[in-house]
């Protein structure tokens, strides 16, 4: 309080600035930003210099110097022809498990998703609150909570090790977020214009149809990329649930860069870094303002 | 009757997730809770014997290790991720020519796996042809880096790669903080004369409490559920000295066969969220009802 | 003729909070139902029981004799007009229209027909294409009021359909839906918390307050002889004047004696006979209190009064002065000579006046 009074007797800040001070301090503002640029950037460019490299060059370069010869022999071997563990068929068979995974995991939470949410929003009867508490409690849990019985439970299914199985954990435990996500977004359309559709004859399913779904695009594509990115990125549940046929890229991705057999091919590991990054850098580059959406949207929500 | 029927049609709708949550979020923490109140090793046993899990695992070395490494781990990996996200917020609030360009770089990691992002560090901070020969390369001979390999600086590896990957989040969270702040508040300020800084320390950040608050609950979150992190960057190793609860459990049941150490183990992570989360939560849907 | 509307001892509970007490009111067709109220007093309330959207908690709704109190919204035979349009956002103002009829399987071609009727009736022809967004408010308005007229229902409900629209607008379109009720003749039930949207509009008039209705009248009725102190509040810009007063029998007469601070009290002879309680609340309109000279009648009485507050507002100057611990407002022409501070005689017509009960708030005249 007493710094308030106070500052109304200083003079204006800038006014006692000289100007060479401000393009001073204008400028090491933009040397600390690019520092930090360079910063985030670095195991990137790393990566990539590194994939590009030689063994040899490796051994003998520095670690951010350029290739002096560019070769994509890792890129090659990356794809068809590492070793996870005994296997040696690159991350190819592994990259599109996460395919078939990833892609109807997305395609089934995001629809489940979207009607749950279209029913809390719009269509509130008792317990729906107590319901949306429950299941935005179940967001938060550490998954190691329900991993053993998740396990069991896929071996009596019979699913245990398969795709269908680690589609089904991925649904279960994305729904809480793509519920949430489709929640906030439709109670932001007004109450009044599901009357009116009630008015004008239409019902649950009607209403959703052609009044919700066609505003739906922008948290349809906030979802389908939060989802994918969270199901891309998995590992738990990779690690936890498949065996070597039907593991994701990531679970392949470590088992290279951590394979004990052979030399040590950085290149390669690099490689098989980038190609398992690649999707999900892609969406983010492509879509980046509905990746941050999704991002803040999931966390500072309840 | 067909009106009856669509008044039940959202119930209907709604049911499946309704039981989803039911039996594979609170049905599957009480049977983790219960299996860690027995004595099951390889398979589960479901004769509640007390609290034995609790006590093994409160005697394990290994586990001390775990909670320990957690403390660490956490604790600096939610304050510098925070003080970095806010930093570079507040720079990139200046007016910034490029900010939409270094913000997308600045986030970039996010993107990523932790796998990808341990697997890239792991290569960098490898003693042999990393940053420690990268360095030596310079002429610095005696330069040494070796954290990934030091029992005891391992773990620092982990916080940096945590920040590296997450504090571009941080710093999305205080941007759409600080744009979020009363526009009238900061002109009427700026008409009162007060400097930059002040109005930033004065009357910006304490109105952004709510977002450090949603940025703690979701750093806490992520350093609690740390586990490919820690399994792409150092095995947890060397020895078991970076382990997490999360690798603990992970080991407990798949590679040691021991379900009660396992269970028990995740139940101390789940009560560690929880007491973290569950006041936020509450307090966010109560506000949301008032 | 039977009523179109009924609507007979409906409640609706939120909880334990009771939003309606009990609410009994009929309309015949044709009529314009105008229910006004404060905000909260459970006017919006009962209209979405009248459309259906919410639930009654108990008590029935007749629409054009049936009983519709479990009906869907659709099968009542009515349309609604919101207070934020509802325009369905993503269709074209023609499919915005349409909807109703595509949702019920109406043949394109009466649809095509009907959508031209309606358009052509409001004037919105050259809009038929454009999406909600590219509309003003005063043509958001029109394309609800189309969307609700396709519907040919027997009961039109407007839901506080004004209140977005600058006052400009809002005079215009309230006269042109006046124009339409009389032009189509169907029954109209209109939400509103202006009291000057009721008087202009209605032929009946409902009152509300706290889920209870106060009254139930022609415009005139409401207007002229409140029933209780609420309504004789809440209808008429300036409100009425609730003036406490002490009635005593004179002959077969009543004097009335009002305390003035400072000043000796104002008497009045009311020329009616006694019956009033001691202490009664004289209510009297600002219109009925005029400028000596003015205003003519046999219960036309004039008394010296001290001005406090002159407002001029154009057509008319308000004058203020103090009665009986009250601010009095009087309409006085605006060439007044009122100032204040200074005392001038005013005509208070006892023939207006309206009495209720201190206690109570009721009317007892």
């Amino acid at each position: 309080m007493t710094d308030q009074a106070f500052s109304d007797t200083l003079p204006r800040a800038g006014a006692g600035q000289s100007r060479a001070l401000r393009i001073g301090l204008r400028w090491t503002l933009y040397a600390v930003l690019i520092l930090f640029a360079l910063f985030y950037l670095m195991p990137l460019f790393v990566m990539v210099t590194t994939s590009l490299k030689s063994l040899e060059e490796i051994r003998t370069g520095s670690l951010v110097a350029l290739p002096r010869a560019v070769t994509f022999d890792a890129w090659a071997k990356a794809w068809s022809g590492a070793c996870t563990g005994i296997q040696c068929e690159g991350v190819r068979p592994y990259f599109w498990n996460s395919v078939v995974l990833a892609v109807p995991a997305v395609a089934i939470s995001t629809f489940i998703g979207a009607v749950n949410g279209y029913i809390i929003a719009h269509w509130q009867f008792r317990g729906a609150n107590l319901f949306f508490a429950l299941l935005l409690f179940g967001c938060f849990i550490p998954f190691q909570v329900v991993l053993l019985p998740m396990a069991r439970l896929l071996g009596i299914l019979g699913l245990a090790g398969t795709i269908q199985g680690l589609i089904m954990v991925h649904v279960i435990y994305g729904l809480g977020f793509t519920t949430l996500f489709f929640r906030n977004y439709y109670v932001t359309i007004p109450q009044e214009l599901v009357r009116a559709a009630k008015i004008d004859g239409a019902g649950f399913f009607r209403i959703f149809w052609s009044i919700f779904l066609p505003l739906s695009l922008p948290i349809i594509v906030v979802t389908v990329i939060w989802q994918f990115t969270q199901i891309w990125n998995d590992f738990l549940f990779g690690v936890s649930f498949s065996q070597a046929g039907s593991q994701p890229i990531t679970v392949a991705l470590n088992n290279i860069v951590n394979s004990t057999t052979g030399v040590k091919e950085y290149n390669v590991d690099m490689a098989a870094a980038i190609i398992a990054a690649l999707p999900t850098l892609l969406v983010y580059i492509i879509a980046g303002k509905y990746f941050i959406r999704g991002l803040t949207a999931g966390s500072v929500k309840g | 009757m067909s009106d009856w029927l669509g008044r039940q049609i959202p119930k209907i709708l709604l049911a499946p997730t309704f039981l989803a949550v039911l039996v594979f979020v609170y049905g599957f923490i009480a049977w983790t809770a219960w299996i860690s109140f027995t004595r099951s090793r390889l398979m589960p046993q479901y004769e509640i014997d007390g609290v034995i899990q609790y006590e093994r695992l409160f005697a394990a070395p290994r586990w001390d290790t775990a909670m320990n490494n957690l403390y660490v781990f956490g604790t600096l990996f939610i304050v510098i991720a925070m003080v970095l996200g806010l930093a570079l917020a507040i720079l990139l609030d200046q007016h910034i020519r490029a900010e939409g360009a270094l913000r997308t770089i600045y986030l970039y990691p996010m993107a990523l796996s932790m796998i990808v992002t341990g697997t890239a560090w792991k290569w960098i901070l490898n003693p042999g042809l990393g940053i420690e020969a990268m360095v030596r390369g310079w002429g610095f001979e005696s330069f040494s880096f070796g954290w990934l390999v030091d029992p005891d600086k391992a773990i620092y590896t982990i916080v940096l790669a945590a920040i590296w990957q997450s504090s571009g989040f941080v710093m999305a969270l205080f941007l759409a903080g600080l744009r979020s702040v009363d526009g009238e508040i900061i002109k009427a300020a700026q008409v009162d004369g007060i400097p930059t800084w002040r109005i930033y320390t004065a009357i910006i950040i304490p109105s952004m409490a709510p977002i450090f608050l949603s940025a703690f609950i979701v750093l806490a979150h992520l350093a609690i559920k740390s586990f490919d992190l820690v399994i792409a960057l150092t095995g947890g190793g060397p020895g078991y000295a970076t382990d997490l609860p999360a690798t603990y459990m992970y080991a407990m049941a798949f590679s040691r066969g021991d379900l009660g150490q396992a269970a028990s183990s995740a139940m101390i992570m789940m009560s560690v969220v929880f007491a973290i989360v569950v006041p936020y939560l509450y307090s966010e849907l109560r506000a949301k009802h008032d | 003729m039977a009523p179109i509307l009924e609507i007979r001892n409906v409640t609706k509970n939120f909880g334990t909070t009771e939003i309606l007490k009990g609410i009994n009111v009929a309309i015949e067709p044709g009529e314009f139902l105008v229910l006004v109220g404060p905000s909260g007093c459970g006017k919006s309330t009962l209209l979405n029981c009248i459309a259906g959207l919410e639930e009654t908690s108990g008590g029935e709704i007749l629409i054009g004799g049936r009983d519709m109190t479990h009906v869907s919204p659709k099968d009542r035979n009515i349309a609604m007009v919101f207070q934020s349009y509802a325009l369905y956002p993503t269709m074209s103002v023609a499919k915005n229209i349409t909807f109703g009829m595509k949702v019920r399987g109406v043949d394109p071609a009466t649809q095509e027909r009907k959508l031209k009727e309606v358009a052509a009736q409001l004037q919105i022809e050259h809009l038929l294409n454009r999406r909600p967004a590219q509309l003003s408010g005063g043509q958001r308005q029109r394309v609800a009021m189309g969307r609700a007229l396709v519907r040919d229902p027997a009961l039109f409900l407007f839901d506080e359909p004004l209140s977005n629209l600058d006052a400009k607008l809002r005079v215009e379109m309230r006269s042109e839906i006046k124009k339409l009720h009389a032009r189509l003749g169907t029954s109209m039930v209109y939400v509103t918390h202006d009291q000057i949207e009721a008087m202009t509009l209605a032929s009946k008039i409902v009152v509300m307050k706290g889920g209870v209705i106060q009254q139930i009248g022609t415009p005139s009725e409401i207007y002229n002889r409140p029933a209780n102190v609420f309504v004789a509040d809440f209808m008429g810009s300036p409100a009425m004047n609730l003036i406490p007063a002490k009635a005593r029998a004179n002959g077969g007469e009543t004097r009335l004696e009002i305390a003035r601070a400072g000043e000796p009290p104002l008497v009045l002879d009311h020329a009616a006979p006694a019956g009033l309680p001691e202490d009664v609340i004289l209510g009297l309109r600002p219109e009925d209190i005029a400028e000596a000279g003015f205003r003519s009648g046999q219960q036309v009485q004039t008394v010296d009064c001290r001005i406090d507050m002159v407002e001029p507002a154009g057509a008319d100057t308000f004058v203020v002065s103090e009665m009986g611990g009250k601010q009095v407002t009087a309409r006085l022409h605006a060439e007044t000579r009122a100032r204040a501070g200074e005392h001038l005689p005013l005509s208070f017509d006892l023939g207006k006046a309206s009495f209720f009960d201190p206690a109570s708030g009721d009317r007892l005249n």
